[in-house]
């Protein structure tokens, strides 16, 4: 045995039970919990979707308008709608753990979750009317 | 990856809060909104302008690049712990920040080159 024991990030010898990949169907919090975890995917979906609508305005009016046509489409229609309801999901549960990640204190007493919450919500509400008519003046 | 992992969870944090706050409204309105018919999409000319505007380049490089890394945090574990491909995590770790970076790049060029 050599004097200094090599240590490895994991402990390939150590006695593990097999768990099944699909682990997290059997009970309704672990699937809320992959679920969750999953709503990043959508997240990343609408960048590449703001990515190619970026490079269709800078190519000109013909690539926009066949941007435009393209997101008629079924598939994409589809596609955002699920999108859609993940990115909603990711949005709830967030604003729901903020108090919960961050503790805030007024004047020595914890800010009541409920507070932190409602004021998440409403920030949410704020940005999402003014990003909205930002957008639909045009 | 020691190092910089308070960085990489920070990105996660800061990410998944703009993700929240501003992603439903925009992805309803190009996704749904204006696919359907439901309120009439902004015309070429209107974005066009809106786009090369300072203030927006920024606001679309950050609605880009911040959620990208907290979808390359979060999917990161994503994979380790439901897919369970614990052996593979320096690879992992590679291809998922490597995409957001390259996402954030792709922001940049476009965005500073617009207009």
């Amino acid at each position: 045995m050599s004097a200094e024991p090599h240590y490895t990030l994991y402990h390939p010898r150590w006695y593990r039970r097999r768990v099944s990949v699909w682990w997290w169907l059997q009970n309704r919090a672990y699937a809320g919990f992959v679920v969750r975890e999953l709503t990043s995917v959508f997240v990343a979906y609408f960048a590449v979707l703001y990515l190619w609508q970026l490079r269709a305005l800078a190519q000109g009016p013909e690539a926009y308008a066949q941007f435009l046509a393209r997101l008629r489409t079924p598939l994409f229609v589809a596609l955002d709608t699920v999108a859609f309801l993940f990115v909603l999901f990711h949005a709830i549960t967030w604003f729901n753990l903020a108090p919960k990640a961050m503790v805030l204190r007024l004047a020595g007493t914890r800010v009541p979750d409920r507070v932190v919450v409602g004021l998440n919500y409403a920030l949410w509400l704020a940005l999402s009317a003014a990003a909205a008519w930002v957008l639909l003046r045009g | 990856m020691g190092r910089i992992a308070p960085l990489l969870w920070l990105l996660f944090t800061v990410g998944g809060t703009v993700a929240a706050l501003l992603l439903p409204v925009h992805l309803f309105l190009t996704g749904l909104a204006f696919p359907l018919g439901l309120v009439e999409p902004p015309r070429y000319e209107f974005l066009q302008r809106l786009v090369t505007h300072p203030v927006t380049r920024l606001y679309l490089f950050v609605l880009i690049s911040l959620p990208l890394f907290h979808w390359a945090h979060r999917f990161r574990y994503t994979l380790y712990d439901g897919l369970q491909l614990k052996h593979l995590t320096e690879l992992i770790a590679v291809l998922c920040y490597g995409a957001a970076l390259l996402g954030t790049a792709m922001a940049a060029y476009l965005l500073w080159t617009i207009g």
